[in-house]
């Protein structure tokens, strides 16, 4: 189903000025750089500081939860056997499990224990499903800091219960009307933030997007679910994986998943994009698919843009996933054709949501939905035996308003 | 010699500082912006900044913000741009235009095209708010082929060191921004502001014209006693913003704010 898959073209992206291959950079304002430049200073030291790591892993274990479960989803795996000619291994990577539902808290944890090695006394984020932006108050709670959430109001409409969680958490949430009023004019508006308190505010990038060093830096925090699921494979007797799926908006879950593996060629990865409700201008989020390179949001990375390079609305059914840009090591990763991205439409991923929930048990969030279904709607193509680990990126609570919208 | 060298020059000798509005292109319609623009040499401008629209000016404080919206909403384009300075041009040959914008709108025009375009159009130079000198590199040598200056820019948060390295290509003036902020917000402390130029001048051998926060005369003033140039943005924009309701009031509005802008610089020195 797949090509032959090159390894990793650079196992050492980004480089100096954050570039993968001709992807990533610092496009942002003069104000920003030197903030930008001690922030990855900061990183460089407490990436090689024993303590750091320490302190890391004690709250990921006791605080998280961590290692996330890998799950053998046995039943889900039947279902597809009986009626897709399904015949791999299916396993799920249990994000949804961790403390506050999703992956989003690895990287938050490991930068608010930067913030505060940096001395750094405010917080700020961007959300879009409202995971990142629970995760973030959820952190900055625990570690006493004040913190300001910037959403989409649109976001804001239709992921109520989370808007909830972060006021309860004592967050101050900022809600962002320019624009679509979604997760990228939420993240234009915590730019705007940072460039106004430079000195003592710390601004928590919730993907791997942004400028460098936020690209790397998430990754890093993140590449713990892909360290996990390599050694749970191995104590479940797979040496390896065949198969690494993910959902991409931005696309932390999914570089956090693949990072590890991306060396090793026997592992075949696809990242799944949202194709909304189709695949015209305007209806969709799948930047990689049908985008093309540019600058948004300090890094040049593919883009939903017109042919003036004004960038282009957006849509999915899943909030987290209504962004006009991915990653730059995404962008990277598809130029070298490592990594094979492909897109499911807004339908497919309620219909994956509803099958898994009835199958195995698990309401997965809608994001997650995206790469439920590229599974489920190519469920025939698997080779037999073929091991595939889908990143369970988040839980669907979130998400029951929208579903009574879309029965 | 180009012409912002020219100008500044010419200041220099009459000891006294630019007054440079900036308007944003098509803002607050293609016609309107035109008229605006052939007229701001009348109304006292000595440079002009040509905004380009762009979609997310993460840059940008509400009011431009609009204005951004305003333009795109009149499907304004690069080549549009273009053609308005042509067109300013055949009235004006000696007012300094520069172009002032985001990158990704250069990046899909291409950036070679854009500044063969620019310069053939008549602009002479080229504001890039979100490249800092890391990333500036193909910008410049494009630039450099097509005679136009890049104008580089400056901050309070900008190091000693990276003012150095800054500075080794920078051309025109230099564009130093009052405050860590963002435009028609906060205005800079004055105490600090002072300080600051003073500072920046003993380094810089270029003009230095200082933005963000210039809103009164008083305001303007005051920068124009430190600095050689003095750019107003936010609040001729807003000038156009409260008078949206009334578009043939915008033109005298905006000239009788120029002229307050300029008498304060021209006091400045007396």
């Amino acid at each position: 189903m797949l090509k032959a898959t090159p390894p990793n073209p650079n196992p050492h992206t980004p480089d100096s000025q954050g570039r993968f291959g001709s992807f990533g950079g610092r496009f942002v304002s003069e104000t920003l750089m030197p903030l930008l430049i001690d922030l990855e200073h900061a990183w460089q030291q407490a990436k090689d500081d024993p303590s750091f790591w320490q302190a890391f892993d004690a709250y990921a274990r006791d605080y998280i939860g961590r290692p996330s479960p890998l799950y053998h989803a046995a039943a889900l795996e039947s279902h597809l056997r009986t009626h897709k000619a399904f015949k791999g291994i299916l396993y799920f990577k249990r994000e949804d499990l961790n403390h506050t539902g999703a992956h989003k808290i690895n990287n938050c944890l490991g930068q608010v224990l930067l913030a505060k090695r940096m001395g750094k006394t405010r917080i700020i984020a961007e959300t879009g499903a409202g995971q990142h932006g629970v995760a973030t108050a959820t952190v900055c709670a625990r570690f006493s800091l004040p913190c300001t959430i910037y959403m989409g109001a649109t976001d804001i409409q239709r992921q109520a219960p989370n808007v909830q969680r972060m006021a309860c958490l004592n967050a101050n949430i900022h809600a962002v009307d320019a624009g679509t009023a979604t997760l990228k004019d939420a993240l234009n508006e915590a730019l705007r933030d940072w460039v106004q308190h430079v000195d003592d505010t710390f601004y928590i990038i919730g993907s791997v997007a942004g400028p460098h060093p936020y690209p790397m830096l998430v990754r890093d925090l993140q590449a713990i679910i892909g360290k996990e699921t390599a050694q749970q494979l191995q104590d479940k007797g797979h040496a390896h994986p065949h198969y690494l799926i993910a959902c991409v908006g931005g696309g932390s879950n999914a570089i956090g998943l693949f990072h590890p593996f991306l060396a090793d060629t026997r592992v075949r990865m696809v990242g799944v994009e949202a194709a909304g409700r189709n695949t015209t201008d305007g209806n969709h989020a799948a930047a990689l698919t049908l985008g093309a390179p540019g600058v948004l949001h300090g890094s040049y990375s593919y883009l939903l843009q017109n042919e003036d390079g004004q960038i282009q609305p957006v849509h999915s059914v899943a909030a987290g996933l209504d962004y006009p840009g991915v990653g730059p090591e995404h962008a990277f990763l598809k130029d070298t054709a490592r990594v094979d991205y492909q897109c499911v439409n807004d339908q497919q991923a309620l219909a994956a949501l509803r099958l898994t929930a009835q199958k195995e048990g698990i309401i997965s969030a809608l994001e997650t939905a995206h790469a439920l279904a590229y599974v489920i709607d190519n469920a025939e193509t698997f080779e037999k035996d073929a091991v595939i680990v889908i990143n369970l990126s988040g839980r669907g609570d979130k998400d029951m308003q929208t579903l009574a919208e879309y029965p | 010699m180009n012409r912002i060298d020219g100008l500044f020059q010419a200041l220099a000798t009459r000891k006294r500082a630019a007054l440079i509005p900036f308007i944003s292109a098509g803002d607050p319609t293609p016609a309107l912006s035109q008229e605006l623009l052939n007229q701001l040499p009348s109304m006292g401008a000595d440079l002009i900044e040509l905004g380009m629209p762009f979609s997310d000016p993460t840059a940008d404080g509400p009011i431009i913000q609009k204005a951004h919206v305003r333009a795109l909403r009149n499907n304004l384009s690069i080549k549009t741009i273009f053609t308005m300075i042509q067109t300013f041009r055949s009235y004006n040959s000696h007012t300094p235009l520069v172009l002032m914008g985001y990158a990704n709108p250069i990046l899909a025009f291409g950036i070679d095209a854009f500044f063969q375009q620019a310069h053939k159009s008549g602009a002479d130079g080229v504001i890039l708010v979100d490249v800092p000198i890391e990333e500036d590199a193909t910008f410049m040598s494009a630039a450099e082929r097509n005679a136009l200056c890049v104008i580089r820019l400056a901050t309070p948060t900008t190091s000693p060191e990276r003012l150095r390295a800054l500075l080794e290509k920078a051309r025109g003036f230099v564009y130093y921004v009052s405050i860590a902020g963002i435009t028609g917000t906060k205005s800079a402390d004055k105490k600090d502001l002072t300080m600051r130029l003073r500072n920046l001048k003993k380094h810089c051998p270029l003009p230095v014209a200082v933005g963000f926060g210039i809103k009164t005369g008083a305001d303007a003033r005051l920068v124009a006693e430190h600095a050689q140039g003095v750019v107003i943005g936010s609040a001729l924009i807003q000038a156009i913003e409260d008078n949206l309701s009334q578009p043939q009031r915008i033109v005298p509005e905006v000239a009788q704010k120029m002229t307050e802008w300029r008498k304060a610089i021209e006091e400045a020195q007396s």
